[in-house]
């Protein structure tokens, strides 16, 4: 295989994709931030009006030891009652495998069309 | 017989292109231990809690075990393949020579992320403690933590800027503090030595599984913070004396280290702090060790583990800067970033221009995102790099088969380690999905995005020969 001879990049070039990179970066992260999507939240779906540490579910030892960091069963209401809600769509989940094979075809694809001409390069043919 | 002997006394050490120069060559198996160990520890003084929030405790605790095997399989694979890789960018560089270059280019940018997002998250850490310890002393009203945060990153930076010896030296310290806390609060409040507080069944009371079975599957996702970041030991191949050697003996010792700290941590925290409050870091128990020390009554453990908790950051921010840099300037000396980025600096042999440009990287998240997704972030981008290493040593073993390269360190039951890795990665996938989908596929299309600029134009400035550096036989099947 012929030599490959890479272009010279100048400076405004690389302060470019140096750019692009770091706006990508910063969107891919913050975007569901930004928009509200990131994370599971927990939500309180039956709350219990003027809370104890029995209606919490809270027995003597666990009640005690809330006590000691500081906590009432006022204050501790939300902490003990939030919960996760793990349903989901199947669509949903069947996008998210889909994702991620297309993407692990995509770069193990062109990866090997790469490194051939890597090894040809490297090695001769 | 083998065609190249990589731990024979000429090979051991050689670096890009066959030449000893580059990186300074200075550290031995204790640097690569602390390396590894000091990135990931943080990981038993916060973050790890989560995991109880979503699923319990007992959860928490399979998932601990799950994601041990999960790292055990990585740092097996990896200390295999990067016995044979004297270079820095660890499985960056691995992959460049195995997979191909825009395998590498998304390898190094998980590095990066996971690496960055993690100093980012032990800098808020960093900066909650301090106000802690300022309500503490007495001081009134809410402090402002970003000083701490900023001052932190910076302080680290210019650490990692000055020299790697020092750095590493003085990450061997503090995180052998930090290690050594953790045992004296499990003797303290376990009733080896003194009273014991522990009270396992009474605080399960009740609570065994709160979310059945799938609060176990949902738990993977922050069980793999136990441990994320001992992969990172490879980012040191280009300045450890004896990379053959040092590197699969540090990594090995570093996972067998971290197993009996996180289960001594869930242990000793499970055992004294109600669960709900445990797995809330966010509105509950930030520093779970730290507060485990303050419910225990002894001024002395609440100091101890005060600063075992501000030392576990420190060394693993200290680590996550060493490690992304070293991934960063890898890049950029092969050209798949700007070559900028390639220089080692003339006095003091670092990858300077890397760990500068990356400070204002970690400061952003650091200061502008929340805790959860921040660790979030990190853990992302480490199993997307975990999913890369079953498919790593599979085709290192075809292309380069045993008796083809004599590798430091063979890992043994090949393929099992690899199917289980991958097996357990799909799983953690799906964990990841129950909360944070959006999340994942945001950032999988970023790394889409990224790929497609990287094939269409980036790759056009990359020299295509020059960056198979290893000096090793071509490989099987080409």
């Amino acid at each position: 295989m012929a030599h490959y001879q890479p272009p010279a990049q100048g400076k405004a070039s690389q302060l470019i994709d140096v750019i692009v990179l770091v706006v990508l970066t910063v969107g891919a992260l913050f975007v569901p931030i930004w928009l509200r999507m990131a994370g599971a939240s927990k939500s309180v779906t039956a709350p219990v009006a003027n809370p104890t540490w029995e209606s919490l579910n809270q027995n003597a030892a666990q009640a005690a030891k809330y006590e000691a960091l500081g906590f009432t069963p006022e204050s501790a209401h939300d902490l003990i009652l939030s919960r996760f809600d793990y349903s989901f769509s199947i669509g949903a989940l069947v996008t998210m495998i889909a994702v991620i094979l297309l993407y692990y075809f995509l770069i193990l694809r062109f990866s090997e069309v790469e490194y051939r001409e890597v090894i040809s390069e490297k090695f001769g043919e | 017989m083998t065609e190249v002997d990589i731990t024979s006394k000429t090979m051991d050490g050689i670096g890009p292109h066959g030449v000893k120069v580059g990186l300074l060559r200075v550290l031995g198996p204790a640097h690569v231990w602390a390396l590894g160990v000091g990135i990931v520890l943080v990981g038993e003084y916060m973050g790890w809690n989560f995991a109880v929030g979503k699923g319990g405790a007992y959860a928490a605790l399979i998932a601990c075990w799950f994601a041990g095997i999960l790292y055990t399989c990585v740092a097996m694979i990896d200390s295999e393949v990067t016995s044979t890789v004297a270079s820095a960018g660890g499985q960056y560089t691995q992959a460049k020579h195995i997979v191909g270059p825009l395998m590498a280019f998304n390898v190094g940018l998980y590095l990066v992320f996971a690496y960055t997002m993690l100093e980012a998250a032990n800098a808020i850490t960093a900066g909650y403690l301090v106000s802690v310890v300022a309500t503490m002393t007495g001081h009134e009203g809410e402090l402002n933590q970003r000083p701490f945060i900023i001052l932190v990153i910076m302080f680290l930076a210019w650490l990692n800027y000055r020299g790697v010896l020092a750095t590493l030296t003085f990450n061997l310290v503090i995180t052998a503090f930090a290690f050594a806390a953790i045992l004296i609060l499990f003797l303290s409040t376990s009733g080896i030595i003194g009273a014991g507080i522990m009270d396992h069944a009474a605080l399960f009371e009740g609570h065994a599984l709160p979310y059945g079975w799938i609060g176990i599957l949902a738990s993977l996702h922050f069980g793999l913070w136990f441990y994320l970041g001992i992969e990172g030991t490879t980012q040191a191949a280009e300045e450890v004396r004896s990379p053959a050697r040092a590197l699969p003996f540090g990594t090995l010792a570093g996972i067998m280290t971290l197993l009996i700290a996180a289960t001594l941590t869930w242990y000793v925290c499970s055992g004294v702090l109600p669960w709900e409050f445990l797995g809330d870091g966010v509105n509950g128990s930030v520093a779970p060790l730290f507060d485990t020390a303050r419910l225990s009554g002894s001024a002395g453990l609440v100091w101890l583990l005060g600063f075992g908790t501000l030392f576990a950051t420190l060394a693993s921010a200290n680590g996550c800067i060493n490690d992304a840099s070293r991934a960063w300037f890898a890049m950029g000396r092969d050209k798949y970033l700007p070559g900028w980025f390639g220089a080692v600096h003339p006095k003091y042999r670092t990858p300077y221009r890397a760990i500068v440009f990356l400070v204002p990287i970690a400061l952003i998240f650091a200061l502008g995102a929340p805790l959860d997704q921040v660790i979030t972030f990190s853990i992302l981008s480490g199993l997307l790099g975990y999913t890369f290493m079953p498919l790593n040593i599979i085709l290192f073993r075809r292309k380069w088969p045993l008796n083809s390269i004599k590798r430091g360190y063979e890992h043994p039951f090949h393929p099992l380690p690899a199917i289980m890795l991958l097996s357990l990665c799909g799983v953690t996938f799906f964990a990841v999905f129950l909360g944070y989908g959006t999340q994942l596929v945001a950032m999988i299309g970023f790394y889409i995005v990224v790929s497609l600029w990287f094939h269409f134009w980036r790759y056009r400035f990359v020299n295509r020969g020059a960056q198979f550096t290893m000096p090793w036989p071509k490989p099987q099947g080409y």
